[in-house]
């Protein structure tokens, strides 16, 4: 393990921007989002969250696909390079760092997307532990662990200083390259830190929630559950969930006319939304009712059953501070069945 | 505002035993003490989760699009400001006045939670409310805050305790109270100061971190078109981000021109947004220009007089007062 001193993590963030672009959560007009490091940024590793999860590194909220140039009776094909350069994305949260394994098993199985896998291989996850979770906080529920996040590297803040230990081939590579800004350091603090937010964890009021009941209901039983017309009664069919959700997967691909040509991309689509997975024949889910279960069946129900039981959510508790009329996927699990 | 919730209980209950109304919209309790969603509820039900307190802040007049389609007749709990947006529906034919009954709420101002997050109050587990100090027992121990210091935004800027309709009145000794108000328009006068490109700057910054929810619009009682233009997939434009960011930051631009004239400022625009974009300063603009072009005009006040936009009178400006403005030739 090493260490550097939290007035130094300037030179940290120097010695990697060095050899790989680095993003990390910086507050520009009022919001701390993933952002490109440039020097004078004002890094903020002291937010719980970022308002867009650190999913919008591998999956962008927008990326261009192809481009195509008309002239005469030409059209000119230009598709998208591949990311091919090595990137760094730091201060990534426990629960933020599970969703990218969740994403994967979309992304990465047969047909591979291959611009998320190019980002998947180019990408260096630096996680770093919770040292102040929330009342949102419920990573506990889907055997999260705060304090020890999966990624490549972790870091912990302890007081003023900041701990890191590399975790994978990758994270050993990124080491050896910042090596000369870390100290060696003993892990005792990280430790003593890591079983005081664990008592806070122990504390947290979603602990009670019950999702035990989720893992052998019945999928049809739960589709047809008469708690859906209640839960959908006041929700605006906005996408603030799903844009900020760090599991929400699915994208549009859409033409922009530029008047010079036609950019073909993608972009974040919300199953919140009328137009969404619109076919021919008009739309398969024509009620809010229907598009509101879609959003949890999802999560609940069908990703789980698809694999091996794992569900679309890490407990980041984004939506439950996000929503607009404060329904969520905690407050859906209690009435469905969850509330003990 | 635990008294008020007794009262307005008891209210309700009459109002729905007598018939007056076959059911209520009012906000119902979440997990924590201010994840507080908007609910309907009927005699039969339960009313124990039934809550009036400073989470209440969703103006609630939009439902009633939807509420006043059905069947039977519907109990409305308007604040002071909600009666705005909702005297503005009525304007546009959007609610069916038959069918609502008008209970007008006092209001001592709604709290913004990400106020007190952001002043470092994390891990609440329970509030408690006086007149002028929050408390908040957390999981990091007891905190308190200035409750004027965490105050909605529209709440600053508040249009008063007097209700612009009503059939009934919880606590009419409350119409008439003063409260304290800032100059609605300072912020956007700060922003005319600046020059052209420091003005570009700031939108840019601000409307760039738009992830198009759409929270601003669906929420937004003057937004009630049946079918969005953004929604219309042969116009050209999504709701949905765009390939080309500045077409994007169009949206709130487009969306604050349509609301012109009819915008009450209520502030649910700002209030929704998650990136925190100061959305209600696009339509203060407008506001302010218009007071300025046609005479002080406030929408929602009454449901009948026309709005500066739809009215023609021989003292409107003319076109050309935009060269005088600073303009270009």
């Amino acid at each position: 393990m090493f260490k550097i001193s939290m007035n130094e993590a300037d030179k940290l963030f120097k010695a990697i921007a060095e050899s790989d672009t680095l993003y990390l959560p910086i507050e520009k007009g009022d919001q701390i989002e993933f952002y490109e490091y440039h020097e004078g940024a004002n890094v903020r590793l002291d937010a719980l969250h970022t308002v867009k999860s650190a999913k919008d590194a591998f999956l962008p909220n927008c990326e261009t696909m192809m481009e195509f140039k008309m002239e005469g009776k030409n059209i000119e094909i230009k598709e998208a390079d591949r990311i091919a350069e090595e990137f760094v994305v730091f201060g990534v949260r426990a629960c933020d760092a599970r969703s990218f394994a969740i994403l994967d098993k979309v992304y990465l199985s047969d047909p591979v997307d291959s611009f998320y896998a190019a980002r998947r291989e180019h990408g260096i996850v630096v996680s770093m532990a919770c040292n102040r979770p929330e009342e949102t906080c419920f990573c506990n529920k889907f055997d999260i662990d705060a304090t020890n996040p999966e990624g490549d590297v972790v870091v912990w803040i302890v007081g003023d200083e900041l701990f890191w230990e590399a975790k994978t081939e990758k994270g050993t590579a990124l080491t050896e390259k910042v090596k000369s800004v870390l100290t060696d350091a003993d892990s005792e603090p990280v430790e003593k830190q890591q079983k005081e937010v664990k008592a806070i964890m122990e504390k947290l009021p979603l602990n009670s929630m019950d999702m035990e009941y989720l893992k052998d209901a019945d999928m049809m039983e739960l589709f047809n559950s008469p708690k859906w017309n209640e839960l959908y009664q006041s929700c605006l069919g906005c996408g603030t969930c799903t844009f900020i959700c760090p599991t929400c997967q699915c994208y549009d691909i859409r033409d922009y006319d530029t008047g010079h040509g036609i950019v073909r991309y993608r972009c974040w689509d919300s199953c919140m939304y009328k137009d969404f997975t619109m076919m021919a024949h008009g739309t398969n889910r024509k009620t809010q009712m229907e598009r509101f279960r879609q959003r949890f069946m999802h999560k609940l129900s069908y990703f789980p059953i698809n694999n091996d039981g794992e569900f679309g959510c890490v407990g980041c508790g984004r939506c439950i501070s996000k929503c607009p009329i404060s329904m969520n996927i905690t407050k859906v699990i209690k009435a469905l069945g969850g509330d003990n | 505002m635990r008294e008020i919730r007794e009262l307005l209980v008891k209210k309700i209950n009459e109002l729905l035993e007598n018939g007056t109304v076959d059911r209520v919209i009012g906000w119902k309790a979440g997990e924590f003490c201010y994840d507080v969603t908007p609910a309907v509820y009927k005699k039969e039900d339960n009313f124990d989760d039934f809550l009036f307190d400073g989470f209440c802040g969703a103006n609630q007049s939009k439902y009633l699009i939807e509420e006043t389609k059905k069947e039977g007749k519907i109990l409305t709990l308007l604040k002071p400001c909600d009666s705005y947006s909702f005297n503005q529906l009525l304007k546009e034919h959007r609610i069916d006045r038959e069918k609502v009954y008008v209970l007008g709420i006092p209001c001592h101002g709604m709290l913004d939670i990400n106020k007190m997050k952001e002043q470092g109050i994390t891990g609440i587990l329970s509030i408690t409310e006086t007149d002028d100090v929050v408390t908040a027992d957390t999981l990091y121990g007891e905190k308190t805050c200035n409750r004027k210091e965490v105050l909605l935004e529209r709440c600053l800027c508040c249009k008063g305790s007097k209700h612009m309709v009503y059939d009934e009145l919880l606590m009419p000794e409350e119409e008439e109270k003063e409260v304290e108000t800032l100059d609605r328009f300072s912020k956007v006068a700060e922003l005319e100061a600046m020059t052209a490109e420091e003005r570009f700057a700031f939108w840019r910054t601000e409307l760039s971190k738009c992830i198009r929810c759409n929270a601003c619009r669906n929420v937004c009682p003057a937004c009630s078109c049946r079918t969005c233009v953004f929604d219309n997939a042969n116009s050209g434009v999504a709701a949905k981000v765009n390939a080309d960011t500045f077409e994007e930051n169009m949206f709130h631009i487009i969306r604050a021109w349509h609301v012109a004239g009819r915008c009450t400022d209520c502030g649910e625009c700002s209030r929704v947004c998650p990136q925190n974009i100061p959305l209600h300063l696009l339509n203060r603009k407008f506001i302010k220009d218009m007071d300025e072009f046609y005479g002080e005009f406030q929408a929602g006040t009454d449901a009948e007089t026309k709005g500066p936009l739809t009215a023609f009178t021989m003292e409107d400006c003319e076109p050309d007062i935009v060269y005088t403005r600073g303009g270009d030739k």
